[in-house]
């Protein structure tokens, strides 16, 4: 028979994310690693703005809500000067990868040690779904009416991808929270991620491909099915740096 | 008397000993040397050092540092303090105490490397989006620039605002006798993060704005009340009064000494806080007085604006007030004693 998983302390308020959007996965997935670590009793966030803002209603723990694209800064600050504390950016793809791209890349240059989860919709879900720097080629949205052009807008962002290769990071991942096999995967990579940063590892980070079916116009599970087909095609799922300790 | 110091190293050397433990910024003239400085010494007693990727970046990591309640300051100047706006409203938003030294440099846009007083309106009325009041401390050397460091902590964290050193570019470079302060142990605000939600924090959706607005209104009434500093000189029975801050005003100071000395009956008011306007020094002034003269180093005369609202609050027959706006630098006590014979004998118009 099924057992029921405990719902984490610091994350038991209700939260007010669409149906079938994935931030209340990933932000339970977050919450339960930290309290199987012994650490959501030790822990700050620095939140982003979006989608994610949600999350300041939801978790009772130490948290600043950023300003907009300005979690790496901020996270940075945070952990400088409180190395014995868990620092935790929580963000999405529009707020890490477009208007904070400068802060999100540039902490992951220094390395600091800090782990971030950034939730990649393909949009921007917040303000009503415009293009972000994740959206698919393709890909129609309010600014993209007739479809992403790549050739004048730039081609999807794969930020994972651009850390393990160019930066020395710690730990970097893309999971996905749409079947329970993925979900557990992810999972898996939040708690390398923290794990990084427990042991001053340096920078983890794990973006989390979520559905978005408000903007997307599907159902939720076609667009669970969406991601599976056509969303992995562009972000694929794993683990792109590993830890070294390990 | 303290070893001859240059101004910025002076500040630098001031916060650490004054206990702040977080300093971020990015280069930029007339400010940098306070940046390097602090990039080798903050680490000697344990402190943190980011040399940040962007003005935006660094001031988003003095708030990192504020919400974990230690000491937490960052310094710039012209378009640097424009882009850190965003952050400064913020860190007052969340009620966090943090300290910005503005090292003030002429102009519009890029600006020039001139020492200035050209961003007296934004300091005091707050440069970011929303109603907001920094605490704006304005120094007349670099001993005062030290003195009025550690004021702005404690101001800053008593109020839970920000505090900022509007200091200028020939102050951040020039050297002077300076006695530092004695070294402070540093702290860690319970109102602080601990990882440990000691200090709960109401929900960003549950937050009530009127109920906000009005402690924003009586904290800001307090800080007016209490807070007003300044330095005055033969006020009392003084036909003009000059109004000047910073390194003009204590040029001005000089000239009022060497008018006195050739008969005219010539008075000053230094204003020490920017924000809160010092408003009673207005009170002691001869009531019969002529006029009042702003000196400042910007093109348009923004103070004067301050000037003229205290004097139409504290008089009632309308007196004039006459702008002396020297653009940039710092104006020579010669220059401010002949435009004073030009204003008592109805050559330079009153503005206000």
């Amino acid at each position: 028979m099924a057992k029921a998983r405990k719902i984490p302390e610091i994350a038991k308020k209700p939260s007010s994310f669409c149906p079938g959007c994935g931030h209340g996965i990933a932000i339970r997935l977050i919450t339960e690693c930290l309290e199987e670590m012994g650490q959501d009793t030790n822990v700050m966030f620095g939140i982003g703005v979006g989608c994610s803002s949600l999350l300041g209603g939801v978790l009772e723990t130490d948290r600043l809500h950023c300003l907009h694209g300005r979690a790496g800064a901020v996270c940075t600050g945070m952990k400088r000067v409180s190395p014995n504390q868990m620092v935790v950016s929580y963000q999405g793809d529009g707020d890490a990868y477009s208007i904070g791209i400068g802060e999100t890349t540039s902490a992951a240059y220094r390395n600091e040690n800090i782990s971030v989860f950034v939730v990649n919709n393909t949009n921007y879900g917040m303000t009503g779904g415009q293009m972000s720097n994740t959206t698919l080629p393709g890909q129609k949205t309010t600014t993209s009416v007739l479809g992403r052009d790549c050739a004048i807008t730039g081609s999807p962002i794969k930020f994972p991808e651009l850390v393990s290769d160019q930066f020395n990071v710690a730990y970097a991942a893309r999971g996905a929270v749409t079947t329970p096999a993925e979900i557990n995967k992810t999972k898996k990579y939040i708690k390398e991620a923290l794990t990084a940063q427990l042991n001053g590892e340096g920078y983890s980070v794990v973006e989390i491909l979520s559905a978005c079916p408000t903007n997307w116009g599907m159902t939720p599970l076609q667009s669970v099915e969406h991601i599976h087909t056509k969303v992995v095609e562009h972000f694929p799922l794993g683990e792109y740096k590993t830890r070294e300790a390990k | 008397m303290g070893e001859m110091i240059k101004g910025n190293h002076a500040i630098a050397e001031a916060a650490v000993r004054f206990g702040a433990r977080l300093y971020a910024g990015y280069p930029i003239t007339p400010s940098t040397e306070i940046m390097e400085y602090i990039s080798w010494r903050m680490p000697e007693v344990g402190g943190a050092f980011v040399q940040a990727e962007s003005e935006i970046a660094g001031i988003n990591m003095v708030i990192g540092g504020a919400a974990c309640g230690v000491r937490s300051f960052t310094a710039s100047s012209g378009p640097g303090i424009s882009l850190k706006q965003e952050g400064i409203t913020q860190l007052y938003d969340e009620e966090l105490a943090a300290v910005i030294i503005n090292v003030v440099r002429y102009g519009n846009g890029i600006g020039t490397l001139y020492s200035a007083q050209c961003d007296y309106l934004r300091e005091t009325r707050g440069g970011g989006n929303g109603d907001y009041r920094p605490i704006v401390l304005c120094p007349s050397s670099i001993q005062e620039a030290v003195d009025l460091l550690g004021v702005a902590f404690d101001l800053s964290e008593k109020y839970r605002t920000v505090a900022v050193l509007m200091t200028e570019g020939a102050l951040g470079q020039m050297m002077e006798p300076c006695d530092l302060p004695e070294f402070i142990e540093p702290k860690r605000y319970p109102w602080g993060f601990d990882g440990k939600y000691s200090y709960k924090k109401v929900g960003i959706f549950e937050r009530d704005s009127m109920k906000e607005a009005v402690a924003m209104n009586e904290k800001n009434a307090v800080i007016k009340e209490n807070e007003q500093r300044w330095a005055d000189v033969d006020v009392e029975d003084a036909d003009y009064v000059f109004v000047s801050f910073g390194l003009p005003g204590r040029s001005t100071e000089g000239a009022v000494e060497e008018l006195r000395k050739a008969g005219h009956k010539v008075g000053i008011i230094r204003p020490i806080t920017a924000w809160p306007f010092p408003e009673k020094a207005f009170e002691k002034v001869n009531p019969n007085v002529k006029g009042f003269i702003s000196v400042e180093a910007n093109a348009t005369g923004q103070m004067v604006e301050d000037v003229a609202l205290t004097v139409k609050k504290k008089f009632s027959d309308n007196k004039p007030v006459y702008s002396l706006a020297y653009v940039y630098g710092i104006p020579e006590m010669e220059k401010i004693q002949k435009d004073y014979e030009k204003i008592a004998a109805g050559e330079i118009k009153e503005v206000f």
